[in-house]
């Protein structure tokens, strides 16, 4: 930082960057338009394919726009049962998984910033080397073993795997963010007579929400988006989660990209909606904590 | 502005600052922080202190030793195991199913695939986050309508995403063919999945495509946390902005950019949907990674031998164990040179 060298602010440069000041009013949100449009092109293809037939998807010469618009493609798949149990258990997973991760993380992120004890570096280990592992490699081990435990085709087995799989980066940052509050402040609480429960749930958890927020939403996402476990371990048709369902509006036998892609599109949403309502706690928590 | 709370109260992006420290040493960070207080230093140190520690892990011991590493205990014992072709145990294998693996035809092609795959993945990707993010921060018009945008293609499933782009690329059908012929860019269509030049190319795309979002999003909270009387200081002292850049906001940014790295090295080579989908209807292993060859190996190839497939999962593990951990050695090595 304090490397950076003198120079005598230049008149010409001073001018330029009026001109900037001016032009940037309108070009930052052209460069905006265009950076969204790279990221969302691909899923308003998504879009205009759920609002044709699906013989037309599939028809040379291909059209940018339907041929014919067919509206009633969301209405079919919202009206779906299969659907709608998909949704369910998608929901029921990713939430099950969220509020366990951040149950479990919490304590564990905790106690490993704040106290040394035999076996802190081992654990930290551990969670690092958890986090290399993913399901999909894993998958013939995790298949043996709930089978074992007869828990095949149970939403507790890919809860408990959503949970598992994502607890080490809950960990990895919340440990950052516990560690990074001066002891002071916990010391303060514990001199006005909290006890260490109450200093984590009432001063630390406050303190850390962006830690506990990016924990939340990492997992929720991870969960809501996972496929090879739950492809391995859900038979029952109404058991599956979103994203395996849907894979079966395009098949061998019946190709209904149409409604393979409205069911994609709804699928997004929710998670679009969680990500929007917890950017403003960010911002929120932001705040809240300069006050101090 | 010199609050001791500001640090911890910043956006994740302070967090990765503190999290990488076990990451990068576990034992060295363990120094830094200790007990809070003397008293309790006394009780850990004591008899107690192992059942303590284990009433606030063990939740997170039981998960992990239950859904972790009971699995991947039962990965070792079948890669030490002789299958059948429908996967019934028929005994003990010894190395044979190491041996197999590594005496594959197909391994040297699926190692550098692998290679080229992460490398050029994860490091455009850092690039081009760099730049989004860096943009991001800046406040104008329409900004929120942005970020928002940029979650969708994190928020989508990697299924749905390659799926989709297995739509686009399509020859026949696909968005992209026709953006290409009619802006006479191209005077046919590419056949971008079924060309073996354009293969790897396509999926590469989709892998930064669904990457960046994550990674951007890393970085915007990493600027975030830097603070603006840095940037003030710079400016009274007259530093241009690259020079603001390079000097003041990458080195600053280091922190996040490990902990984004890291975490896209490990994404990105243990990635199955992209590669899978995008590489589905062409046969042998021409263009798969180790994990897609790993999965075939016992569920698509001719062998269907989970013997061997576990073998190849135990090198995985192996392989990205190596690969973290000799990238965070080069970055302490690094930070100490500096």
């Amino acid at each position: 930082m304090a490397v950076v060298t003198r120079a005598a602010p230049a008149p010409m440069g001073t001018r330029r960057k009026v001109g900037w000041a001016r032009a940037r009013r309108y070009v930052l949100p052209l460069v905006g338009l265009a950076v969204a449009l790279a990221f969302l092109g691909p899923y308003i293809v998504m879009v205009l394919n759920s609002l044709r037939p699906s013989s037309d998807v599939v028809q040379t010469p291909p059209t940018f726009l339907p041929r014919t618009w067919q509206w009633s493609t969301f209405g079919d798949v919202l009206g779906d049962q299969r659907f709608l149990n998909w949704l369910k258990t998608s929901l029921l997973v990713a939430t099950s998984s969220t509020i366990i991760v951040v149950l479990v993380a919490v304590p564990a992120a905790y106690f490993t910033a704040r106290f040394r004890f035999a076996g802190r570096t081992a654990f930290l280990f551990l969670v690092l080397v958890t986090q290399m592992f993913s399901p999909t490699s894993l998958v013939v081990g995790l298949y043996r073993e709930f089978f074992d435990l007869n828990l095949v085709n149970t939403y507790l087995a890919i809860i408990l795997t959503n949970s598992a799989f994502n607890l080490a980066f809950a960990v990895w940052i919340l440990h950052g963010f516990f560690s990074s509050i001066p002891k002071e402040v916990e010391e303060a609480a514990h001199l006005d007579g909290c006890s260490r429960f109450g200093t984590l749930t009432r001063i630390m958890l406050p303190l850390t929400m962006p830690g506990v927020v990016t924990a939340v939403i990492f997992t929720f996402i991870a969960a809501w988006n996972e496929y090879v476990v739950a492809l391995t371990l859900m038979l029952d048709d109404a058991k599956k989660p979103l994203t395996v369902g849907i894979t079966s509006y395009v098949t061998g036998y019946e190709q209904h990209w149409d409604q393979l892609f409205a069911a994609s599109i709804i699928a997004i949403i929710p998670v679009v909606i969680l990500f929007a309502f917890i950017e403003k706690h960010l911002v929120r928590g932001l705040t809240a904590g300069s006050i101090k | 502005m010199a609050d001791p709370l500001q640090g911890a109260v910043a956006e994740p992006g302070s967090t990765p600052a503190a999290a990488t420290a076990p990451a990068a040493s576990p034992v060295g960070s363990a120094s830094s922080d200790g007990p809070s207080r003397g008293r309790r230093r006394r009780t850990l140190h004591g008899g107690t202190s192992i059942w303590v520690a284990l009433l606030w892990l063990g939740p997170a011991l039981l998960l992990i030793f239950g859904v972790v590493v009971f699995p991947a205990v039962q990965l070792v014992r079948a890669a030490f195991s002789k299958y059948s072709i429908t996967g019934l145990r028929l005994g003990d294998a010894g190395t044979t199913n190491f041996k197999n693996v590594l005496n594959h035809s197909s391994l040297p092609t699926v190692l550098a695939n692998t290679v080229i795959w992460v490398v050029v993945v994860v490091a455009l990707t850092v690039l081009i986050s760099l730049a989004v993010a860096q943009f991001l921060a800046k406040d104008f018009f329409g900004r929120k309508v942005v970020r928002w945008a940029i979650i969708v293609p994190w928020a989508a499933s990697l299924v749905i995403t390659a799926k989709l782009f297995t739509m686009i690329y399509d020859y026949y059908y696909g968005t992209l063919n026709l953006i290409l012929t009619t802006l006479h860019i191209t005077s046919g269509p590419i056949d971008f999945l079924g060309d073996d030049r354009w293969t790897m190319a396509s999926m590469i795309l989709v892998g930064i495509f669904v990457s960046v979002p994550f990674t951007a999003y890393v970085f915007v909270a990493g600027l975030n946390a830097i603070p603006d009387d840095v940037y003030e200081a710079a400016k009274i002292d007259g530093a241009r902005s690259w020079q603001i850049y390079w000097r003041i906001t990458l080195p600053l940014l280091r922190p996040a950019m490990v902990v984004a790295s890291v975490l896209n090295i490990i994404y990105v080579f243990n990635s199955f949907p992209i590669v899978y989908t995008l590489n589905d209807r062409n046969p042998g292993f021409l263009h798969d990674t180790t994990i897609t060859f790993m999965y075939k190996l016992a569920f698509k190839s001719a062998e269907k031998d989970v013997g061997m497939s576990a073998a190849a999962g135990i090198f995985n593990v192996l392989l990205i164990l190596i690969v973290v951990v000799v990238y965070l050695r080069t970055l302490k090595w690094q930070e100490q040179e500096d």
